[in-house]
Formats: structure tokens, C-alpha cells, sequence
């Protein structure tokens, strides 16, 4: 007989959680930085003349969205990393199932982001599948998105991430 | 350099980029995106704890990679709607990555925008390592500008 899903996973599913703001403003720096690595010689983040024609000042390049978010590596109040994407990481804890790989992330880009915004998170599981058996071991799939707003309220993005919790084949 | 959508069609090839990774390229690329995880720039923790031969590219940092290769296509007023990615290979120092590219469609959609559907793939001596399914918005003519559109305008 199929396991149902604990009651407190399916009470979970599309709830607000891990409602957060970034842990610092939006900087030139990790635009330059990010740029500069893949060499990106797009004069929206170079030349201020072109950002102000073309999207009314500096923007951030859209694919930078999940990094604003993400924690430092130390604070003199919070001495251990924070985990970002604390709902893959739960359910993996609440399902039992110590593996899991992320199997496709989708990004959807909304207003741009902006030098200066202060960007906000918050997390929502999607959907649990029933179990599943594929190479990797038997589990279940579940999808969890992740919102992004600037401080206005504005809605900047939505990333959305299909993930596999699984017992390894042969370890059930 | 401004595309315009009369410009793009179906089964259009892009020009394939090639990039020479070295050690620089993965960390650099990690620590710009805040990736702090030592499978992105300690070897030794990537090849005994990972398994894997090296340490690799991180995805954020190959999301970058995409949209650089999308907009040297489509110039600065090319907007990125949407990516979806598909990850099925590791890409390490020493690889030569080639990004290819192939519009998948071109429309224009119920506001009036138009969009280049583009599938990109990310590959290792003809191995795909990452897809990257892209919707970029392109302008309609020379005095259209995708990045003024907003909230009912802008339809991702």
C-alpha cells in the first residue's frame, strides 16, 4: 500500500514560510564581479548613459536574482551559515528521505532589479508526489517556489524548483 | 546593435560561444554569485566528500553564462523572461564549454510584446552538461523597448 503524505507536509503546501529580507541592499559590486566572470560586456551594467536610455538607471542582470538572498558566510550574530532553500531541506527531514537532487529550476523574471532595493523572500511548497522509483532510489518528488519583492512590494521574480527525495536503490 | 523580432525565426542557429574553464573561472564565477560551498573552490573536499574529479561550475554561475550568451545575441534590449534549466553534467577546469543555441519560436504575444523562445544547451567535447530553455523578449522595431513593460504589459 502507497504511504500517505504526513499531514504535516500536506498542511504545508502552498503556506508561506521562511518570510524573510535580504541580509544586505542590493550593491554594484556582485553586478561587476558577475559580469566580469562570465564576461559579459553588456553596456546595460557598464555604461550609466545606456542603462538610463534603456531601463530608466543601473539594473541588476536578471539571472543575479536568488543571490541577493542568499546569506553571509558569517555574522557576528549568526556564527553558522544559513541554509538557503530551508524547505528543500525540511521536507527531506519530515519525508524521511535522506537524498535529494534537484532536477529542474525555472526562473521567471518580474520588475528589474535595481542598485539600492532591498529584496524580500518567502517560500512555498508547491506539490508532493506520490512515491516514485527511478534510478536514483524510490521517493518522491516535491516542487517548492521561492518569490522575490523589492521593498515596494513589487513582485521581481519567482524561481521554482523541482526537486527528487529518495532512499538510494538497494538501501530501502 | 538592436535585434528586432522580424529578424528572428524558427530554427535560427546562434553563434556558438567557446570558453577555455580554468580554476579562476569556477571560483571566481562561485564567489560573485555567493556560493560559499568548498565543492566550488577546494579541490580536495570536490574530489574525496563529492566524488567528483575536480571542483565545478555552480549553476547560478552557468545561469550568468546563459544570459551572457543570450544578450550578445540580442544586444541591451533584450529582456529575459523566463529559463528553465536542466542539469546533467559537471563542467570542470581544463574543459573547453561550447554554448549552441536554436530559437524554438518566435510571437508576439496578447500585449504586444515579442518573444524568442531559445534553447540553449551547454556542452563538453559534444557532451550536453546543462539545457536551458530561455524566453527573451526582443523589440517589435528600433522604437520598441521591452524593459519599459510592467505588471499586465510584461507576460513572462
Amino acid at each position: 500500500m502507497t504511504p500517505p503524505i504526513p499531514d504535516e507536509v500536506v498542511k504545508l503546501i502552498d503556506e508561506v514560510q521562511y518570510e524573510e529580507p535580504a541580509e544586505f541592499p542590493v550593491e554594484r559590486g556582485y553586478v561587476w564581479n558577475t559580469c566580469a566572470a562570465v564576461e559579459n560586456g553588456n553596456p546595460l551594467f557598464w555604461d550609466d548613459a545606456v542603462a538610463a536610455e534603456i531601463t530608466d538607471g543601473p539594473i541588476t542582470p536578471p539571472t543575479l536574482l536568488s543571490i541577493w538572498m542568499r546569506k553571509h558566510r558569517w555574522t557576528p550574530t549568526r556564527p553558522s551559515e544559513g541554509l538557503a532553500l530551508q524547505v528543500h531541506f525540511d521536507m527531506k527531514q519530515k519525508l524521511g528521505l535522506p537524498e535529494a537532487i534537484i532536477s529542474e529550476n525555472t526562473i521567471v523574471f518580474h520588475d528589474p532589479v535595481r542598485i539600492g532595493d532591498l529584496i524580500s523572500s518567502c517560500q512555498r511548497l508547491r506539490s508532493v508526489s506520490e512515491p516514485k522509483t527511478t534510478k536514483l532510489g524510490t521517493g518522491r518528488f516535491w516542487v517548492i517556489d521561492v518569490e522575490y519583492r523589492n521593498q515596494h512590494d513589487a513582485l521581481v521574480g519567482v524561481e521554482s524548483y523541482t526537486a527528487f527525495g529518495y532512499v538510494k536503490a538497494g538501501a530501502e | 546593435m538592436t535585434l528586432t523580432i522580424d529578424a528572428v525565426h524558427e530554427g535560427q542557429h546562434l553563434t556558438p560561444l567557446t570558453y577555455d574553464v580554468t580554476v579562476t573561472t569556477v571560483v571566481l564565477g562561485a564567489l560573485a554569485s555567493r556560493d560559499w560551498r568548498p565543492m566550488h573552490h577546494d579541490h580536495d573536499f570536490a574530489v574525496n566528500r563529492n566524488g567528483t574529479k575536480d571542483i565545478f561550475l555552480n549553476t547560478p554561475n552557468q545561469a550568468a553564462w546563459f544570459e551572457r550568451y543570450l544578450t550578445d545575441w540580442t544586444g541591451p534590449k533584450g529582456r529575459l523572461g523566463r529559463m528553465t534549466f536542466r542539469m546533467k553534467g559537471s563542467v570542470f577546469p581544463g574543459d573547453t564549454m561550447q554554448l549552441d543555441g536554436v530559437v524554438t519560436a518566435a510571437t508576439v504575444d496578447g500585449a504586444g510584446c515579442a518573444w524568442a523562445d531559445v534553447d540553449v544547451t551547454l556542452s563538453v567535447d559534444g557532451v550536453v552538461c546543462t539545457t536551458c530553455a530561455a524566453r527573451i523578449a526582443i523589440p517589435t522595431s528600433d522604437d520598441d523597448n521591452p524593459w519599459t513593460r510592467r505588471g499586465e504589459t510584461w507576460r513572462p
